[in-house]
């Protein structure tokens, strides 16, 4: 058992929790973490990812901590997958994916004792706490090494679909490619799909064949960077490392890190101090990791490195003021020097340089 | 490599999966049992033979493995539809449930391992024809075999004893069976065969396609291989030109989007779906009533009946 | 050696109402001993799967939750299928269903429409997938072209229409715009019959499709003539039934329900638009068509069977930690077992010697 200092301090922090949330916190010794995911977790990217998370808080408290993840979960059908982990003893559930946001709301409100974490949604409850990371930090550096490393002058982007996650996105990446090479074109293709590897591979290929030489990716699956490694060109790695796909071809890769965050929030539970929270973290936070820096010359490295410092000691945003609308506009700077965060997850427009139109 | 050579390209590498799962459908729906179950044969295929290619390092036990898989599963199907004359589209249904399923079992330790890509295969002088000649013959050699399949099977249906009795089957089980055809037998086959090329098809998608292995990959490919039989009016030819359209659709409908013309994506992404009705209602309207399926197909046979 | 079949000529009731239970033996008997050679205990998983959903009432309700859209899909199918034509597309009947239905509740939306716009969505929903249904139907009729293919394609076109307007023209203003419509108002949602659970009236609709398939099928000349279209085309246009009015009919009888399904799904379960909002319903009906024999009461069973494997599967992901690809398999192998055990009480079935006598 704790000793009665620490139980003091928790207790402490449980007051401060209870007037917050008005749901009684207290510590424990046993738990129970639950997932709940989008797609297969071996589907190299986004569920794959979550998971790595979920191992690495079985190894952060063995003997304490037991998990569970219920996968390949529909979006439309996963109020009754969140509910039977809520009814088996779950002390801490986390819903991986952004359609889980309504149903995880209803949950979390039957249950008020148990807590909830649901990824790049918005809407909170004093038992459900939202994350989200800020992968456009890292496509920022990856605009600059393919601004830097282009021959053709012409980057490609692969997307799932165009919603605003994925539009900051590309905005970033551009915005990064355009600083260092004001002339830079970006030609963008919408796979409409998250994963479907021979249609991300299609997509990629159709790219590459329009005279693209660096492709970055947001999907899922290594098919794209794979293409780009076939035809003698560049990409970079989406969620996980991808570097075994594409030796060659891969410069770097934006890796999801949850495995901190989702230690943290379990500690938090097993403390009694979790509070419900959004959180947005970045390179900062080592939410978002840079993959080694690779195939590139030593000054396009040195910069990628500068940028990322830059970027984690919060001298340097990617959105910072003025941001230029395709129409030649200034948008509205609603944050302190930079697009406020609320403006960037609702992202719906390309800046200047994008000759591209939002499907809309 | 210009880039009309290059979408070219990738047009034919989108097509042969379809093409060669289809025309396996063909003959099993030519013998009068119509297999839903493509999608879960592709599957098992596409996880069997990458399994295989990785633990044995080897893309030729690779490919034998995933038209065994395929086979496999079709020899389950047959035990079903023929031995116990069960419904077949239910059948169907459950064998592609079933093989997905059991694909991701097995796939599962392979997650994350990869395959080099396979070599392409020249076909001297005719791989020096201006525009097709790398098109066509400068390919891997599932590409090959996808055209010396369409090519058998329709000389198999059209030209051979066998073929006319697998049709006969096909057309009219009760009558094929009172002239002393072996119905049952000629089903197993072709349903064996159909399972075979499933397989085949996933092999592709697993060792060339995406050189790698992930649950739920063949994406509704087997799906797509079942309508373009129908929309070949269960003919080879037709079904190359179905598969290549519809391969087509799918590549062009991403360079139209890399081209910029604001469309939005998910009209292009429909266009493969709408240009196969369209192109399937233009050819009805040409010979005036389509050519009708089968006409046993999906009924279960049993004799006396 | 060869199989034979021959059909039996008398068959018993008793027969027919244990070959499936028979069939559940043997697919959870090869299930178990796959599990057991996963090293699990194959009682804790019968327990787990099947048991512990059908002894909980949550777990109970939950199942006509799942099964409601299943059944309603189903029994529209079943009319197509005993004509013998192969509606595969009620998965985009059910989106096309769910879009019509929803526009209303999105047009009413913050407005004080008053009750009137429940029924209407229901209505609009049914006609929606009515009309999408009609598409293969005519083409059929019309100009002659297959409906398996049509019906499978138009899905596709349905699900991108869907997830154009998510995404595009119905996406909530004040949503950060992420592809979600706002949540539908209290007068545009189908209401739970209990207070406190899920199960929405969704599932009386189910009942009542049911009962009415029932009497349609049995007692109307109707029925007769589907069977009669079925079974021996000819023999139906000799007795003056046109077999295209036969085709429009079960195919907008089909979409319609199928329709239904999708916008109650939409109104009473997710309770606004998303990019997708159906787990391939639509194709997993045509395996509950077939598993209900096509018969009304049947399929409801079957619905409820099936609903039971998806509930169970999630149950073992997260008691037993059993992957769900093995309860994909399984689901196959029940559903292949159901199949032949009904098919193996039609025939006789005998191995003979080659040679053997014809």
């Amino acid at each position: 058992m704790f000793s009665c200092k620490l139980f003091g301090a928790v207790a402490g922090v449980a007051v401060a929790a209870l007037s917050a949330t008005g749901a009684l916190a207290q510590a424990k010794d046993k738990i129970k973490v639950g997932f709940i995911y989008v797609g297969p977790v071996g589907d190299h990217g986004w569920s794959y990812q979550h998971d790595q998370g979920r191992q690495a808080i079985e190894k952060a408290f063995p003997g304490k901590v037991t998990t569970t993840f219920v996968e390949s979960v529909p979006e439309a059908d996963s109020e009754r997958a969140i509910e039977q982990l809520a009814r088996t003893g779950h002390d801490l559930i986390f819903t991986t994916s952004f359609g889980f946001m309504e149903p995880t709301l209803k949950v979390a409100k039957k249950y008020p004792n148990i807590k909830f974490e649901h990824a790049t949604g918005f809407k909170r409850a004093p038992n459900l706490a939202t994350y989200a990371a800020k992968f456009h930090e890292g496509r920022y550096i990856i605009g600059q090494i393919a601004g830097k490393m282009t021959k053709s002058n012409t980057i490609g982007y692969v997307g799932a679909f165009p919603i605003p996650e994925v539009i900051a996105g590309i905005n970033a990446f551009y915005l990064g490619a355009q600083s260092v090479n004001p002339d830079v074109k970006i030609k963008i293709v919408f796979a409409n799909t998250w994963y479907d590897p021979a249609k991300e591979g299609d997509a990629a290929k159709a790219l590459l064949d329009q005279g693209v030489d660096m492709l970055a990716q947001h999907t899922d699956s290594p098919a794209p960077i794979q293409a780009a490694e076939a035809r003698g060109k560049f990409g970079f790695g989406q969620a996980s490392d991808m570097e075994r796909f594409a030796p060659k071809a891969q410069l770097t890769a934006i890796v999801d890190n949850w495995n901190d965050y989702y230690v943290e929030r379990t500690k938090a539970v097993l403390d009694g101090t979790w509070k419900s929270q959004d959180v947005w973290g970045g390179i900062d936070s080592h939410m978002v990791v840079m993959s080694p820096y690779k195939n590139m010359p030593d000054d396009v490295k040195k910069l990628a490195q500068e940028t990322e410092a830059a970027i984690k000691a919060g001298t340097l945003n990617p959105f910072k003021c003025p941001v230029i609308g395709q129409d030649g506009k200034e948008i509205e700077c609603k944050g302190n020097g930079a697009l406020s965060d609320e403006q960037v997850l609702g992202m719906n427009f390309y800046v200047k340089g994008i000759e591209d139109k939002i499907p809309q | 490599m210009t880039i009309f050579e290059a979408i070219l390209l990738t047009i034919v590498t989108a097509s042969t999966p379809l093409l060669i799962a289809a025309l396996g459908e063909l003959v099993t729906e030519r013998a009068g049992v119509l297999n839903l179950g493509v999608e879960g044969m592709m599957a098992m295929g596409a996880a069997c033979s990458f399994a295989a290619a990785v633990s044995f390092d080897s893309t030729l036990l690779g490919v034998a493995a995933g038209i065994l898989a395929g086979a496999f599963m079709a020899a389950l199907f047959a035990l079903v539809v023929l031995g116990f004359a069960a419904n077949q589209v239910g059948s169907g249904l459950a064998l592609t449930i079933f093989g997905l399923g059991l694909s991701g079992l097995i796939g599962a330790p392979f997650v994350g391992a990869r395959r080099d890509p396979i070599p392409h295969v020249d076909v001297p002088i005719l791989s020096d024809i201006p525009y097709i000649g790398r098109l066509f013959f400068e390919q891997d050699l599932f590409v090959y075999a996808s055209f010396a399949l369409t090519i058998l099977i329709a000389v198999y249906l059209t030209r051979t004893r066998s073929g006319l009795t697998l049709r006969s089957i096909g057309e009219n089980h009760t009558s094929a069976n009172a002239l002393g055809l072996p119905v049952l037998r000629t089903r197993f086959l072709a349903i064996l065969f159909g399972g075979a090329c499933a397989g085949l098809a996933g092999a592709y998608l697993a060792l060339v396609y995406t050189r790698f292995w992930s649950p739920g990959m063949t994406a509704g490919r087997g799906w797509i291989a079942l309508a373009l039989v129908v929309f070949a009016a269960w003919r080879p030819g037709w079904l190359l030109i179905g598969a290549y359209i519809f391969g087509a659709a799918t590549v062009l409908q991403l360079h139209a989007q890399a081209a910029q013309f604001g469309v939005p994506s998910q009209v292009l992404s429909a266009v493969p779906y709408l240009a196969t009705i369209i192109a399937l209602l233009l050819l009805s309207l040409r010979h005036g009533r389509a050519i009708g399926a089968p006409g046993s197909l999906g009924t279960p046979f049993v004799p006396d009946r | 050696m060869r199989i034979e079949l021959t059909p039996r000529t008398s068959v018993s009731p008793v027969a027919r109402a244990l070959a499936p239970v028979a069939a559940f033996i043997t697919s959870f008997l090869i299930a178990g001993f796959v599990i057991w050679l996963m090293g699990r205990s194959p009682i804790d998983a019968f327990d787990v799967y099947v048991l512990q959903p059908l002894s909980d009432p949550w777990s109970l309700q939950e199942l006509l939750v799942k099964a409601t859209p299943l059944a309603l899909i189903a029994i529209g199918l079943s009319y197509c299928f005993r004509a013998s034509l192969w509606n595969i597309g009620a998965e985009g009947q059910y989106v096309m269903g769910a879009i019509f239905g929803s526009w209303l509740a999105l047009k009413t939306h913050g407005t004080d429409a008053g009750t009137w716009v429940l029924p209407l969505m229901l209505i609009l929903g049914v006609i929606g997938g009515a009309l999408y249904g009609l598409i293969p139907a005519f083409l059929k009729t019309r100009f002659g072209v297959n409906e398996i293919l049509t019906s499978l394609m138009l899905v596709y076109v349905a699900q991108l229409t869907l997830d154009y307007l998510a995404r595009g023209p119905w996406r909530d203003p004040k949503g950060f715009n992420f592809p979600q419509s706002v949540t539908f108002d209290t007068a545009a949602t189908v209401p739970p019959i209990l207070e406190a659970g899920r199960v929405h009236y969704g599932f009386v609709f189910a009942l009542i499709a049911v009962a009415v398939t029932a009497v349609v099928l049995g007692r109307t000349l109707f029925g007769y003539r589907l069977k009669l279209t079925g079974d021996a085309p000819r023999a139906a246009r000799f007795a003056g039934f046109s077999s295209k009015a036969t085709v429009m009919a079960v195919f907008a009888i089909s979409g319609g329900l199928a329709g239904l399904a999708g916008i109650t799904e939409v109104s009473g379960q997710i309770g606004q638009i998303q990019p997708s909002i159906s787990p391939g319903y639509g194709f997993t009906a045509i395996t509950v068509a077939f598993l209900g024999r096509l018969n009304p009461i049947g399929i409801l069973v079957a619905a409820l069977v099936v609903a039971l494997t998806f509930i169970g599967g999630e149950s073992a992901q997260i008691m037993l930690k059993l992957p769900l690809d093995l309860t994909q398999a399984f689901q196959g192998i029940l559903l292949l077992c159901v199949l032949a055990a009904d098919a193996l009480v039609s025939n006789r079935i005998r191995l003979v010697a080659r040679g053997g006598g014809k």
